[in-house]
């Protein structure tokens, strides 16, 4: 729609009804996040592992004190693993959950855009196609000719922090 | 702007001050019920006094017109003037809560309930008025013609005639009984004598029969008592304000003789200062009432009153940390060989300072758990009254300092527990009677430290837990299996079940069930522990145990392969290598290891945290031998490390518990490192060794 015409615009102010956007990389495809969630970016550093953890919640780090769990987003998405690179970096979010808010590190490959996205401009994704579970999904969005998946962090995370608890012991 | 907030600030102290009041109030009050000494009344007046006057000076009008009566009431009670009676005293329980409600709408700047305040000051009123005294409340305005002619109801009995001094003239007789201790709050009676000399003729006629012999007498103590006669048509707020310092500290009477004739006494019992009394109640509009601005959200900031001998050692510390640090920083420029010793000095002597540091300032988070245990008497009382139980509730232990989070959260359970213990563990009066006990039951709370724990007991001598009828309940819940066998302890412990608190279980059982799990849940997320046990008939003892403080732990920090956990010391019992032979296999692939004449479970973290470790073999590593629940086991680890406080941080918080483990936290080097949750430990043990076929040892 009128959206393609306009795109030299969206990444700079931030029109009524519309979000700004973290848009990151992992394997082909770029992922976007609500940035008023991201809380910082940092780089890779070696977390302490957590026992009866599932496999993609690496461990735990120390983010100033607190002990922050940290997920790598592509074993999370089911992809194939690589090796940590100079890009690689860790995205805090603050995510809110049923009773809490939680502050979580996530592994992606490299950070790339911010960008504005309209309410409107967010489809809901098809039933089937993309890599990641549509559950985890608030939306896909076109900008510069570009997908983007636009993640719904709340239920992403939760869910992965919670995923297999029973299963601890 | 900044005058607002200094005002702010002022309000802020003042809203305090009121609380505390209030609560003095309440626990003296309470205390009335037991027996009403005058020190006591004497005290819940003071309280009140601070109050009103506090209120007036900052333009509180209602606040303080409410607390000037129940403040009259009080003093008639002081005075000996009107009879402390259980109804007075629920009356002025439940002014307190009212004022207390009051108090906390002013500080949120939303409007007082009028209608809640009208009715307690028309019961106040009511009960002013029924002993035929001083009707202050219902006629404020009475109050303040306070003059020669008063127009208050006269004293039965027979007018005395003037003293000899005051024939030919108005004049005032003034009975003046100070307290023993009146000397010790820097008040001269001389000075006052004074004082009331400049305002007409005195004479002064001493009472010595106070007295004590020589050997009892305290060199500070006062003992005379005064008549005093003053002559002249003195006004009697003049007199008053020469008393006013000391209105606390005595008994004061005032008579007035109008020329030569039979005195006109003011009141029926003795009137008493202070001038509050009397005090015009139309309070100065003066203070400029609260600003109209948008009311606070949130309030209360989570602040902590902290005593000054706590700060003033923090202050000391601090100073000596900046001692050391200035020594040491001499050493930056040009450290030769010879100084490496004074370097090293330098650094224990850092070391030490820091860690008692640390220790203060954890220090400053303690609060003694009379915060929690304070609301009990209240409750008790009320609870028993409504219940028509009589109630004996003994506190012991009050000082027992806590740690402010476990204490804010350790609170509502044992609500629930002393709750539960009135309504369903103690019985009626005559159903105790006739089980021959007494008629009064009692409650006992207690607090106090055992090793690194603090231990809360909520006792009562009540019917005790029905063990059938339990576990009569807990089969048809299907909580337990109808043949299976439970010890006593087993039984006692399914009223925490959750699926046991229902509303329909059996009478006398009933709510012991309701809500135990939540105060179990609650215990156990502070790290704590809760038994119960009990003799059906006799009584039940709930025993809870709780870490001293959520924030600190003294820790091993042990080595897995590559990784650091942090084994609480406290837990340890030893650390030992094993021998192969010493250990023996059990069916189920438990393995026990013989220490002495003992056979304790071994459990190989590496195998439940999922660790690569350096060596499999037991002989390599070593065994640390842990308690938890007065069961002893050993915990197989590739080495020891360093022993060091560790500050504990949840897990919880950003990512979830894990079992086996009770926390994390950070290590010198800025890594982090897990605490193992020996407790948990135990249970994840068992059940895995149990899934695997075998039962627990």
């Amino acid at each position: 729609m009128s959206t393609t015409t306009t795109q030299g615009d969206k990444r700079l102010e931030k029109p009524e009804d519309a979000g700004q956007y973290l848009t990151f990389q992992l394997g082909r495809e770029e992922y976007a996040v609500d940035i008023l969630r991201v809380q910082e970016i940092k780089g890779w550093e070696r977390a302490t592992r957590i026992p009866h953890a599932s496999e993609y919640v690496l461990g735990v780090i120390n983010l100033r004190g607190a002990i922050v769990p940290i997920i790598e987003l592509r074993k999370r998405f089911a992809l194939e693993s690589t090796e940590f690179g100079p890009t690689t970096v860790v995205i805090v979010v603050k995510v809110t959950g049923a009773d809490s808010e939680r502050t979580v590190g996530m592994v992606v490959d490299a950070v790339c855009e911010v960008y504005n996205i309209a309410d409107a401009d967010l489809k809901s994704p098809p039933e089937v196609g993309a890599s990641v579970e549509t559950a985890f999904v608030k939306g896909i969005a076109t900008v510069e000719n570009k997908m983007l998946i636009v993640l719904d962090i709340d239920r992403l995370i939760n869910a992965s922090i919670l995923d297999g608890i029973g299963a601890a012991a | 702007m900044s005058l607002d907030l200094e005002m702010e600030e002022i309000h802020k102290i003042f809203f305090e001050e009121s609380f505390e009041g209030l609560d003095a109030m309440e626990s003296g009050l309470l205390n009335l019920d037991v027996n009403a000494d005058r020190e006591t009344i004497a005290t819940i007046f003071r309280a009140a006094h601070s109050i009103k006057g506090g209120a007036a000076t900052f333009g509180f009008i209602e606040v303080s017109n409410f607390t000037h009566g129940v403040e009259t009431l009080l003093d008639e009670m002081r005075n000996g003037a009107r009879p402390v009676t259980p109804d007075a005293i629920q009356l002025l329980l439940q002014s307190v809560d009212g004022l207390r409600e009051m108090v906390r709408a002013v500080q949120a700047k939303r409007p007082v309930d009028a209608k809640r305040t009208a009715h307690l000051s028309d019961e106040v009123a009511r009960l002013l008025a029924r002993h035929g005294s001083r009707d202050l409340a219902a006629a404020p305005g009475a109050a303040a013609s306070d003059g020669p002619a008063g127009t208050a109801p006269r004293a039965a009995g027979a007018p005395d005639a003037a003293p000899e001094f005051l024939r030919g003239g108005p004049g005032w007789v003034i009975e003046f009984h100070p307290h023993h201790d009146m000397l010790k709050t820097n008040n001269e009676p001389l000075r006052m004598f004074a004082e009331l000399e400049r305002l007409g003729a005195l004479n002064a006629t001493a009472d010595l029969g106070e007295l004590p012999p020589l050997s009892g007498l305290q060199p500070d103590g006062c003992y005379l008592r005064w008549r005093l006669e003053l002559a002249g048509a003195v006004e009697k707020r003049q007199i008053e304000e020469v008393f006013d310092w000391v209105d606390a500290n005595c008994a004061i009477q005032y008579r007035f003789f109008a020329g030569g004739e039979a005195p006109a006494p003011l009141a029926a019992g003795p009137v008493a200062l202070p001038a509050g009394a009397t005090a015009a109640p139309a309070a100065p509009p003066a203070a400029a009432a609260p600003s109209s601005a948008a009311p606070k959200g949130g309030g209360d900031a989570g602040s902590i009153r902290v005593s000054t001998t706590k700060v003033d050692h923090l202050i000391n510390l601090v100073g000596e940390l900046v001692i050391t640090q200035s020594m040491l920083s001499r050493f930056a420029d040009g450290c030769s060989a010879d100084e490496l010793e004074k370097l090293r000095d330098g650094l224990t002597q850092l070391t030490r300072n820091t860690r008692e540091l640390q220790e203060s300032v954890m220090q400053i988070r303690m609060l003694p758990i009379s915060f929690a245990f304070n609301r009990f008497p209240r409750l008790v009382h009320d609870l028993s009254r409504k219940l028509g139980k009589k109630v004996e509730l003994s506190l012991s232990g009050e000082g027992t300092e806590l740690d402010k989070t476990v204490l804010e959260k350790i609170a509502d359970p044992l609500v629930h527990l002393v709750r539960n213990a009135l309504d369903h563990g103690l019985e009626q009066p005559e159903v105790r009677l006739a089980a021959g006990k007494s008629e009064t039951g009692t409650i006992e709370l207690a607090a106090f430290h055992e090793g690194g724990n603090i231990i809360i007991e909520v006792k009562d001598d009540g019917s005790g837990l029905n063990k059938a009828k339990i576990l009569q309940r807990a089969r048809e819940r299907g909580l337990v299996a109808a043949d299976a066998e439970l010890s006593d302890e087993q039984i006692h412990n399914l009223i925490f079940a959750a699926g046991f608190s229902t509303a329909d279980v059996v009478s006398d059982v009933s709510g012991r069930g309701v809500g135990m799990d939540v105060v179990r849940r609650n215990i156990q997320d502070l790290g704590g522990v809760v038994q119960i046990s009990s003799v059906h008939g006799q009584g039940s003892t709930i025993r809870i145990r709780l870490p001293l403080t959520l924030a600190i732990l003294d820790g091993q920090l042990v080595r897995i392969g590559a990784e650091t956990y942090v084994i609480s010391l406290v837990a340890i019992v030893e650390t030992i290598q094993v021998r192969k032979d010493r250990l023996n296999a059990v069916p189920g692939g438990a393995e026990l290891f013989r220490l002495r004449d003992e056979y304790i479970p071994v459990v190989r973290l590496y195998e439940m945290f999922g660790v690569e470790p350096d060596s499999r073999a037991i002989e390599d590593g070593l065994l640390v031998v842990v308690e938890a629940e007065g069961r002893r086991f050993g915990v197989l680890v590739d080495d020891l490390l360093a022993q060091q406080q560790v500050v504990i941080k949840s897990l919880d918080t950003n990512y979830r518990q894990v079992a086996g483990v009770a926390g994390a936290t950070i290590l010198g080097d800025g890594t982090v490192a897990l605490i193992v949750d020996v407790p948990g430990l135990v249970q994840v043990f068992h059940r895995s060794v149990g899934s695997r076929g075998m039962l627990a040892a």
